[in-house]
């Protein structure tokens, strides 16, 4: 990693007011807002990969758009290489980035490979079409054989009969290549892989996470990898020294290496996840009951006080109601009392 | 495709090994769909034999496309127009009666369903009606099979309880006000309010965050034990299934590869193709290296492979395997591979997970 982070996130929040109705207005009810993301900071250096992980709601893909610049963030700041991010988006600054310059540079691949290609474009129309828009220097001849080049790379060959084809004469990780190639295209600095491995069938995730990361060394990109997956995760961070990031409610409650993360989960909710994950050895598997105190999520836009867990973590005590835990996010550290063993949580009554 | 027909050829039916099991609830035997289409047959089920054992959770476990859905409507006669469904299924509510499911008139059909065997789809979501209230599938569901309805709501209630979901709120609310994992648990529950002796799941959870997953499955394994069911659950995921089932059947190509005790399949899987699916898997215990892709694709349903429909992709394929699908071998009783080559598949396809104990058990202070 790099002295200067690619992205920087500085206490970010990211708040949605919810649509009113017709009825709310007149009877004046109160507006609800959900905190998709709630001050979070979170730096991405050049070559690394982060994986953030929680459960659906929890506000990694919120996150991960606002990383790349899809979000633009209710509070707190965005930097690109030391550049904030939305003055530049906004064309208000004049430092030496472009708002072309980030663009280019901040990349997605979505969950959906299927939806995220135009069904009526071949392959080749598709990829051809960012290349055009950015770089229009390029000849006809010179950009099909940038694309072909890039299929063969990707192991879709023959490259020129893949590229005469539609999304849907595609499998579900042949379309998730395309997606990956459209964004390698550009030469990124960061690509959002929201979920990029979920949809495709178990037996194909390792081959495409491994592609993901060749790609990476060649292309010196960073990921930020988005899962409700541990085990997606592990694979991902572990090969690339990388970093996993649990988020619960909008908060990210512990971040740190891949290794230590998984090795020595620190905060409860990450155990929790932990336990959640299958293991493979029919010994080890416990089917028992979820150690957690309520299976269910609390309602967004209305979540506990303190800390955000304390109604379903197993070891909550009455400090967690009423006071909120934070997260120091430059080392291997969880948002919990529990890490500090003089803190007054271990005075308090359980709950 | 070569295949053995058992009626036709009797050294071919004495060779034949079937799955079978003590007490079969569901037994299928020579079970075929398919589906005419412009190019070709295609055969989406291909002359599959298996029991299901009274009162077990039998884990069915295939990559998309192999075919694990298309078996799980075998199971209930519910193949979609076009396709056609031939063979036999027999559906014992005791052992000694035997039920031809393929020859129930409509009404009987309508009967089996949700009565004796009931199903749960993926996606919640789509299973319920959103302009009617949970309460009202509950009733339309029982006034449809003509059962006490007071009678019926109280078991409702108690089985929601069941499944961790406060009745008076479920009942009343409408699919869109609960989440993906409260519509399923709701589902699960509907589902078993006419107390059918049969739950056949196909991926239930698939949607669900994994937290939700694992503590559905929990329930399951619970109301399994509580109501006596007999559990078929269908999923693309090895590992999900792997602690709850008592036995795994592996589907590839249209067909089972390998059947027998989760233990056994998991800890010393005999086809090549487990062997390959179990460490293609992403999990957390086993070294990184160790996990790997399968290589090659999954075979087309219109044109797939004469012999073995895995010997393309099958680092152990002989020439008999190209020319030969091969008939279910007993590995171990209870435990039969679809393989010739059963006996050295640990030395061509290693995988061990014996050797890689999972970092200790979480401990709760």
């Amino acid at each position: 990693m790099s002295a200067e982070p690619v992205v920087s996130l500085d206490g970010v929040d990211v708040h949605f007011d919810q649509d009113q109705g017709v009825l709310d207005r007149l009877l004046r009810n109160e507006q609800q807002r959900v905190r998709a993301v709630d001050d979070v900071s979170l730096n991405i250096g050049a070559n690394d990969v982060v994986a953030l992980v929680g459960e659906s709601g929890c506000g990694k893909t919120t996150l991960g758009k606002t990383a790349i610049g899809l979000q633009q963030p209710t509070d707190g700041s965005v930097r690109y290489r030391g550049q904030d991010m939305w003055e530049t988006l906004h064309g208000r600054t004049d430092g030496e980035i472009s708002a072309q310059q980030v663009r280019k540079s901040l990349q997605i691949v979505h969950q959906d490979p299927g939806s995220s290609l135009n069904p009526n474009q071949t392959v080749m129309a598709s990829l051809a079409a960012p290349l055009k828009r950015w770089h229009d220097d390029l000849s006809r001849q010179d950009r099909r054989a940038r694309i072909l080049g890039m299929l063969k790379r990707v192991g879709m060959t023959p490259a020129e009969d893949y590229a005469a084809r539609y999304p849907h004469q595609l499998s579900g990780g042949e379309k998730q290549r395309v997606a990956l190639v459209r964004a390698l295209l550009m030469n990124p600095d960061l690509i959002l892989a929201d979920e990029a491995v979920s949809a495709l069938d178990v037996s194909l995730r390792v081959e495409m996470m491994d592609l993901m990361l060749e790609l990476q060394a060649e292309f010196d990109t960073s990921y930020l990898f988005i899962s409700h997956n541990l085990s997606n995760a592990r694979y991902l961070t572990k090969r690339a020294d990388g970093r996993i990031g649990i988020m619960y409610m909008g908060e990210l409650v512990e971040i740190g290496p891949a290794e230590a993360v998984l090795g020595n989960p620190k905060h409860p909710y990450t155990k929790v996840l932990k336990w959640a994950t299958a293991s493979l050895h029919p010994d080890h598997v416990r089917v028992e009951d979820p150690p957690v105190r309520d299976i269910d999520i609390p309602d967004q836009t209305n979540p506990p006080s303190g800390c955000r867990f304390h109604t379903r973590c197993p070891v909550a005590r009455e400090t967690c109601v009423s006071e909120t835990p934070t997260l120091d996010a430059e080392h291997h550290t969880a948002a919990c009392f529990r890490e500090d063993p003089h803190h007054e949580y271990w005075e308090s009554p359980e709950l | 495709m070569a295949r053995t027909d058992i009626s036709d050829d009797p050294m071919a039916s004495s060779q034949t090994t079937v799955p079978t099991t003590t007490d079969p609830i569901l037994e299928l035997r020579g079970v075929d769909v398919t589906f005419d289409m412009d190019r070709g047959q295609s055969r989406v089920i291909d002359d599959v034999n298996i029991d299901v054992q009274r009162q077990e959770i039998l884990g069915v476990v295939g990559e998309s496309g192999s075919g694990k859905s298309m078996f799980a409507s075998a199971l209930l006669d519910a193949v979609v127009n076009p396709g056609t469904l031939s063979g036999e299924v027999t559906y014992r509510p005791d052992p000694d009666t035997d039920i031809d499911v393929l020859d129930l008139s409509d009404s009987d059909l309508k009967r089996l369903r949700w009565e004796e065997i009931s199903m749960v789809f993926q996606g919640a979501q789509s299973s319920f009606n959103p302009t009617l209230s949970v309460r009202g599938h509950f009733t339309e569901t029982l006034k449809a099979h003509d059962y006490d309805v007071a009678e019926g709501l109280e078991r409702a209630r108690e089985l929601l309880e069941d499944l961790y979901l406060d009745p008076d709120r479920i009942l009343d609310s409408y699919a869109h006000e609960l989440s993906g994992g409260m519509q399923q648990r709701a589902l699960i529950a509907l589902s078993l309010v006419l107390e059918p002796n049969v739950l056949v799941m196909d991926e239930p959870t698939a949607a669900l965050d994994l937290l939700m997953q694992r503590s559905i499955l929990s329930l399951l394994n619970e109301l399994q034990d509580k109501y006596d069911l007999t559990v078929v659950f269908i999923t693309h995921d090895l590992p999900l299934v792997a602690g709850l089932a008592d036995r795994l059947a592996v589907m590839y190509a249209f067909q089972f590869a390998e059947v027998g005790p989760a233990r056994e399949v998991v800890l010393d899987a005999a086809h090549p193709y487990t062997r390959a699916l179990l460490r293609s898997v992403p999990n957390l215990d086993i070294p990184l290296e160790e996990m790997q892709a399968i290589e090659g694709s999954a075979p087309d349903p219109v044109d797939a492979p004469e012999g073995c429909s895995y010997h393309p992709r099958c680092p152990l394929a002989t020439e008999e395997c190209r020319i030969e699908d091969p008939p279910f071998e007993t590995v171990e009783t209870g435990h039969y591979a679809a393989c010739y080559h059963h006996e050295s598949t640990a030395k061509a396809v290693p995988f061990d997970i014996e050797d890689h104990a999972p970092e200790a058990t979480e401990e709760w202070p």
